[in-house]
């Protein structure tokens, strides 16, 4: 027994010791000392060394997209990197295409603070706060889609532009080590600041909806961070087609809300797909908008109703159904939400109907 | 068993008894790390550093702390947690003085830690006896002969490479599992010159 704990105790011991050398070592060789981080050759920040960029920026209150939390694992937190990134590292090399390797693009989790730096962000970042928010409201609008209401705690008002996403941060539960960061479009008006909505589709494992479906509960704390994206209504006079699947609802009904409160006269049509009767949602709140806006149109399609679901309305893919409608496109504007898939395929027919490609504005989940 | 001087176990750890060569431990990364002079050269440094400096450390632990508990046992777990601390520092070492040489070494950095050269010569030095001056002079040569074989090994094979045509069948583990053997025939001519047994 004693001889056990002898080697046990020589064993913490011994391990101990390492442990303090390299704590040591740790702080005396990798320390890289204050290093300036210039941002748009304006803002200049001091920071500490050794640390990724991400992480610094994000202490600087300087948020960068990014879904994985800095694993270099979801290659969204591009940033251009002017000076001091030493040479592009292989965990980089997969997710920059060559034209970004040219103009000195960089994944900000795998660069190192080391030395000074000069980067560059889209101006927008600048207005991206993290916000602590309380969920007020969980309802279901389809069997799988679920609306969350957050409500804004610290600080107590997000102000952004319709169609912008935020992140929900994902605290470590069942299926995430680590917190895990997912983007999410505000279906609610812009007008409201004290309280955002999302419309959130079950995905099976999926990590953020299964925790949101699953493990979420009216009073929980939510960090997001936001508002990103440049989706989003362009302030001219041509007339509006919309078309959106399944959560792709988010957006577009928060521009559309958003042009109920202005009163906008544009002329605009909106093409909602879904497979079935029970896919569909929000129909009676988008009736009640044709009634306040007097050239909006509502138009919902099923691609696959169900025998009991005496569907009167449009039937048929969404393509199809577009090209029944629209006759003329050349002088439109169209803003589509949804699977990649869907705008991939509804790009082609709007252009076949003479919408040139430069007025054609989309999010794509992915 | 009789007094083996200093310059002596340098030597022969260097050339007669070369511990990759002789003993072929730490043939993963001579293998893979051996395209071109330069990594080797940074990985060679870096094995030698840490066979040296683990060498002697392990010494100390093992006749000051194993042998007067009773815990001899535990020599392998002790040996290569002291191994794998001091990969760790020469990682930072070489990530704060070459960024370049940090990648070029990759992923065999860290797997430092577990090449059989390194643990092999702390075992040695246990299997023989050594005083504290004999296993730091094992320790240094054990670490300069590896990393002198692998910069052999990289010179030879990067000269291979820009002139002979080489049979597509034996590219790459193929031609170099070759030439370590005909380097170690080579090498086995200096046998019997020092015995370090």
């Amino acid at each position: 027994m004693t001889e056990l704990l002898i080697a046990v105790g020589v064993m913490c011991a011994i391990n101990t010791g390492l442990a303090i050398l390299l704590v040591i070592a740790d702080a005396l060789i990798a320390d890289y000392g204050e290093c300036t981080v210039t941002v748009n050759d304006r803002k200049k920040l001091t920071v500490t060394g050794g640390r990724p960029l991400l992480n610094v920026l994000k202490d600087q209150q300087i948020f960068i997209p990014s879904a994985c939390g800095g694993r270099g694992s979801c290659g969204l937190c591009k940033v251009t990197v002017l000076e001091g990134a030493g040479p592009l590292l292989p965990t980089e090399t997969p997710w920059l295409t060559p034209e970004e390797q040219k103009a000195n693009v960089r994944l900000s989790c795998q660069v190192k603070v080391k030395r000074d730096l000069r980067i560059q962000i889209p101006e927008e970042l600048f207005s991206v706060r993290q916000y602590r928010t309380q969920v007020v409201g969980l309802a279901d609008l389809t069997y799988d889609i679920k609306e969350v209401r957050l409500k804004l705690i610290e600080p107590p008002a997000l102000t952004f532009t319709a169609g912008q996403y935020i992140q929900i941060e994902v605290p470590p539960y069942e299926l995430t080590a680590e917190p895990i960061y997912r983007a999410y479009s505000v279906s609610s008006a812009p007008s409201e600041t004290g309280e955002i909505e999302l419309e959130i589709r079950y995905v099976p494992n999926g990590i953020c909806t299964t925790y949101v479906h699953k493990h979420l509960k009216v009073g929980d704390t939510v960090t997001i961070n936001g508002p990103y994206g440049s989706f989003g209504l362009h302030p001219t006079e041509r007339e509006i087609i919309c078309i959106a699947g399944g959560s792709g609802m988010a957006p577009i009904k928060s521009l559309l809300l958003e042009m109920e409160r202005t009163g906008n006269p544009r002329t605009c049509r909106y093409f909602f797909g879904a497979k079935a009767k029970r896919d569909l949602f929000m129909v009676d709140r988008m009736r009640e908008l044709e009634k306040s806006l007097p050239n909006f149109r509502f138009i919902p399609a099923l691609s696959a109703p169900e025998p009991g679901d005496a569907w009167e309305g449009e039937t048929g893919l969404i393509t199809e159904v577009v090209a029944r409608h629209v006759q003329s496109a050349a002088e439109a504007e169209a803003y589509l939400c949804g699977s990649p898939l869907m705008i991939d395929a509804c790009i082609p027919v709007l252009r076949a109907k003479g919408l040139p490609e430069a007025n054609i504005f989309y999010d794509k989940f992915s | 068993m009789q007094e083996l001087g200093f310059f002596t176990i340098l030597f022969s750890a260097v050339f007669t008894n070369n511990i990759l060569l002789t003993n072929y431990l730490g043939m993963c990364s001579f293998l893979a790390v051996s395209r071109e002079v330069k990594a080797s050269l940074g990985l060679g440094t870096a094995v030698f550093f840490v066979t040296a400096a683990t060498t002697a450390l392990n010494w100390v632990v093992y006749y000051r702390i194993l042998v007067p508990l009773d815990l001899v046992y535990l020599r392998f777990i002790v040996f290569i947690v002291v191994i794998a601390a001091f990969v760790q520092l020469v990682e930072m070492i070489i990530e704060r003085v070459s960024e370049t040489l940090y990648q070029a070494l990759g992923i065999f950095l860290p797997l430092i830690t577990v090449n059989c050269a390194i643990l092999g010569a702390c075992l040695f030095m246990v299997i023989r006896d050594y005083t504290f001056g004999q296993a730091c002079a094992y320790g240094l040569g054990a670490g300069l002969g590896w990393a002198l074989a692998i910069m052999a090994m990289a010179g030879i094979r990067q000269r291979l490479s820009l002139r002979s045509r080489i049979p597509r069948g034996l590219e790459g583990p193929g031609i170099a599992l070759i030439i370590a053997g005909t380097m170690a025939l080579a090498f086995m001519g200096f046998n019997g010159m020092v015995s370090l047994n």
